[in-house]
């Protein structure tokens, strides 16, 4: 049996996505509309009569039916019965905000407008009331012709007389009469023409003859529901129909009709009527909590200093607190690789399993604490409103190179990792700042990057006069030029757009729901670890074939030819000098398959190109393997040098392995101006399998990650060769 | 008759007309700000941009370039 389909929408800040909790009892299921990013929400209603399975789905929040976004775009198409994948609601249930009764009045109008069997819940009832305003519901039902149902859903309150009426709806549905109604007085010419195109729709779709008065409004007056003209493709409608809608906006602009604007200005000379009717005002608005709050939040001098505050809360967080689970993930993932390892027998399919498939794995898992953190942070500001002041605080500095204060948190949150940043730009509304936004985030210098600095200011940098930590933050400084010197770049060229308009709106703060919180908090982490874990691992086992094949016999034969002559010559038990040479030769064992590997011979291919940097061939290695994830460098070393595993002494060993290196006339390889050019390399260069797959699945299309990939690729190449020209010029 | 954007904090007014070309400005038409809505500047960003309004009993911020194109009086 086809289950009965309830559809959530309503305005952003509504309270809708709470009210959705409370029906559906947190066991929602989270995907996506096909083909797009937009989250898709759905979940059976807790409570209904077994006979009559009720499916609760919430649209993304919208403030009208001309979408501005790919979200409202989904909510449109939804309720429009666009989608074939969703389907036709059997109950829209419009949410709106008793406290902010017009605007949320607007959308509701033109759902009901649809004529879908509709009720409105009043949300928020209680907040209305703080502020002095009293509503009629009784009116308010009469003047919209829908049933109206006050609700304080955050509080539990009247979510029971909702669940009660979409049962009853459930039980028999199809009896409620539906009345066509219209709630905007259109003048008389943009009536005329409006009537002509329903009639032509009716003809045209008879089986959505219901939509067709709603459809004809919106096909006039919102001007991008028609193709661009000469750009037929992507039509929805019949050529002769866009005719014709051309030629009424004409005959209204020749009558002096804005065909843009009346449709609106009728609505809301309707909505300011129906609030003078039903709302009564028992006491004068004064200043509520949320301005109170909000003239300390926004003040010139704290506002900023809370902002700083919060926002280093939030990085520390996110880059410290992480830390221990992330440890734990480590040692878990190597704790079972060694299990699997030591279990199976030896062989190129256990290095699989535990080299290529476990650490492969753990490569992604590891990242979980930080995306779950960020994403719990991000809930939070979400949730208590203070998203949106933060946007309103950082959009002057963000215009500045073309983009929106909501661009702030992503490029933040990419200093911990630019996969949640990149997550984090779902909030960016418009297409262009969202992808400047996420081709720039990635330069932010990660916490994988790190480690790489780490090591090679270990072993390059003179160690005094405090030269590692500033090298450091230079570092962090470039990466940030960079990720704006791009984004105004894209902005100028490639995403060129207007200048995007700022409306925000800044909601009453809230109380964060926890458990909504968390639940969100989970449901985002896991459709990352669902997606981007395939495409992650299916690369690491590539780097592993690439790394471990071929394997010509004649090393493991010369290394075991050493390995019995150790055997004859050490004491028994051995001495801590005999261990270490027995050490030192499985290290260069390792060494020489690395170097004799596909991923060593492609080192060497790369040599030209990496040589006017300065770099050799080893350093190529480490540059290949490196694509995967940029900490890979390290460990990539520590083998090519032999200098053990790279793992927590290891580093130290590494730096003096890597500062005794001498290229062929006895210079040696590391001077702090080779360490300075592959840091540079390493700010700019894109070598992070993990947001490729990301920025992947984010666009939706192969071009932009691969676009991404070369772009920071070049710059990288051409500044550190830069760098590397300077700095010989220099003398150093 | 003045720019929105010349309203000191606190000050109330009434849209009069908005020179925003009409194909970019439907949204901002659709949250309500319409010729003939009183209006009320809340006051500047730290850094002098956006502006925050009140408008029909909430709260929106808008670009002062924006700002700058709707006239109150």
């Amino acid at each position: 049996m086809k289950p009965f389909t309830v559809v959530l929408t309503g305005n952003p800040h509504c309270g809708q996505t709470t009210l959705f909790n409370a029906l559906t009892g947190l066991r929602a299921r989270v995907g996506n509309y096909a083909g797009v990013t937009v989250e898709r929400k759905e979940g059976a209603l807790t409570g209904a009569d077994p006979r009559h399975p009720v499916v609760v789905l919430d649209l993304p929040g919208t403030y009208s039916l001309s979408p501005q976004s790919p979200d409202e775009q989904i909510a449109r198409d939804v309720l429009f019965q666009r989608l074939p994948e969703v389907p036709p609601p059997d109950l829209v249930v419009v949410v709106a905000d008793a406290s902010n009764l017009q605007r949320n009045l607007y959308l509701a109008t033109q759902v009901i407008e649809l004529g879908h069997p509709t009720l409105l819940a009043l949300n928020m009832v209680d907040v209305a009331r703080d502020r002095g305003q009293e509503i009629d519901l009784e009116a308010l039902a009469k003047a919209l012709g829908v049933p109206v149902l006050a609700l304080v859903a955050s509080q539990g309150e009247g979510i029971e007389a909702l669940r009660q009426a979409i049962r009853a709806q459930a039980a028999a549905p199809g009896t409620r009469h539906v009345i066509p109604r219209q709630f905007n007085e259109l003048p008389e010419d943009f009536g005329r023409e409006a009537q002509a195109i329903e009639d032509r729709l009716e003809a045209l779709f008879p089986q959505r003859s219901r939509l067709a008065a709603a459809e004809a409004l919106l096909l006039l007056s919102d001007e991008r529901t028609l193709p661009n003209e000469g750009d037929p493709a992507g039509a929805r409608h019949p050529a002769a129909l866009v005719e014709e809608v051309r030629s009424a906006r004409r005959r209204l602009e020749a009558a002096g009709v804005d065909w843009r604007s009346a449709a609106i200005e009728a609505r809301y000379a309707r909505l300011f009527a129906i609030e003078q009717h039903v709302v009564r005002e028992t006491a004068p608005p004064g200043e509520t909590l949320s301005d109170r709050i909000d003239r300390v939040v926004t003040h010139k001098v704290w506002g900023l200093l809370i902002f700083v505050a919060v926002m280093a809360l939030m990085f520390q967080s996110i880059f410290w607190l992480a830390q221990y689970p992330m440890d734990g993930i480590e040692a878990v993932v190597d704790a079972l690789a060694g299990w699997v390892g030591s279990t199976m027998p030896p062989g190129d399919l256990n290095d699989l399993i535990t080299r290529g498939a476990i650490s492969g794995v753990g490569s992604v898992v590891v990242f979980l604490p930080q995306i779950c953190l960020l994403f719990l942070f991000i809930g939070l500001l979400e949730d208590t409103g203070y998203m949106s002041r933060a946007a309103f605080l950082m959009d002057r500095l963000m215009s500045r190179v073309g983009l929106h204060g909501k661009s702030f948190i992503p490029m933040l949150s990419s200093f911990a990792c630019a996969i949640p940043g990149i997550l984090a730009t779902r909030t960016i509304e418009t297409r262009q700042d969202r992808l400047a936004t996420i081709l720039v985030a990635p330069l932010m210098s990660c916490s994988a990057r790190l480690p790489v600095y780490t090591v090679l200011i270990a072993a390059c940098i003179p160690q005094r006069n405090g030269w590692p930590g500033l090298t450091l933050l230079l570092m962090y400084l470039l990466g940030i030029a960079g990720a704006l010197g791009m984004a105004w770049v894209f902005k100028k060229s490639l995403l060129r757009g207007d200048p995007p308009m700022l409306i925000l709106e800044l909601p009453p703060y809230k109380r964060p729901m926890a458990g909504a919180v968390l639940r969100q908090m989970w449901d985002r982490s896991r459709l990352f670890l669902r997606r981007a874990g395939t495409v992650i691992l299916g690369i690491n086992i590539l780097l592993w074939f690439l790394a471990t094949y071929p394997r010509p016999g004649e090393i493991g034969e010369r290394f075991e030819r050493q390995r019995t002559q150790w055997r004859q010559t050490a004491s028994e038990p051995p001495t801590d000098e005999q261990s270490a040479a027995l050490l030192r030769i499985d290290q260069a064992e390792a060494g020489e398959r690395l170097r004799q590997s596909f991923a060593g011979r492609l080192g060497r291919a790369i040599e030209p190109a990496i040589r006017p940097l300065g770099f050799d061939w080893k350093i190529g290695i480490g540059l290949v393997t490196s694509f995967a994830a940029r900490e890979v460098f390290v460990s990539t070393m520590s083998v090519v040098y032999n200098a053990g595993d790279g793992d927590g002494e290891g580093t130290a060993s590494l730096a003096e392995a890597m500062k005794s290196e001498r290229r062929g006339d006895g210079s040696p390889v590391y001077t702090p101006l080779t360490g300075l050019t592959l840091m540079v390399f390493y700010v700019f260069a894109m070598q992070c399998v993990s947001t490729v797959a990301v920025v992947r699945r984010e666009t939706n299309s192969w071009r932009w990650p691969l676009f991404q990939a070369v772009y920071m690729t070049s710059l990288a190449w051409v500044l550190a060769w830069l760098t590397h020209v300077v700095g010989t010029r220099m003398g150093f | 008759m003045r720019a929105l954007s010349t309203l000191n904090p606190g000050e109330r007014s009434v849209v009069v007309r908005i020179d925003i070309p009409p194909d970019q400005r439907g949204r901002l038409l659709e949250m309500g700000l319409l010729p003939g809505t009183p209006v009320e500047l809340v006051r500047f960003a730290p850094l002098g941009d956006p502006v925050e309004i009140k408008l029909r009993n909430y709260h929106l911020s808008l670009r002062r370039l924006e700002a700058e194109k709707i006239q109150v009086g």
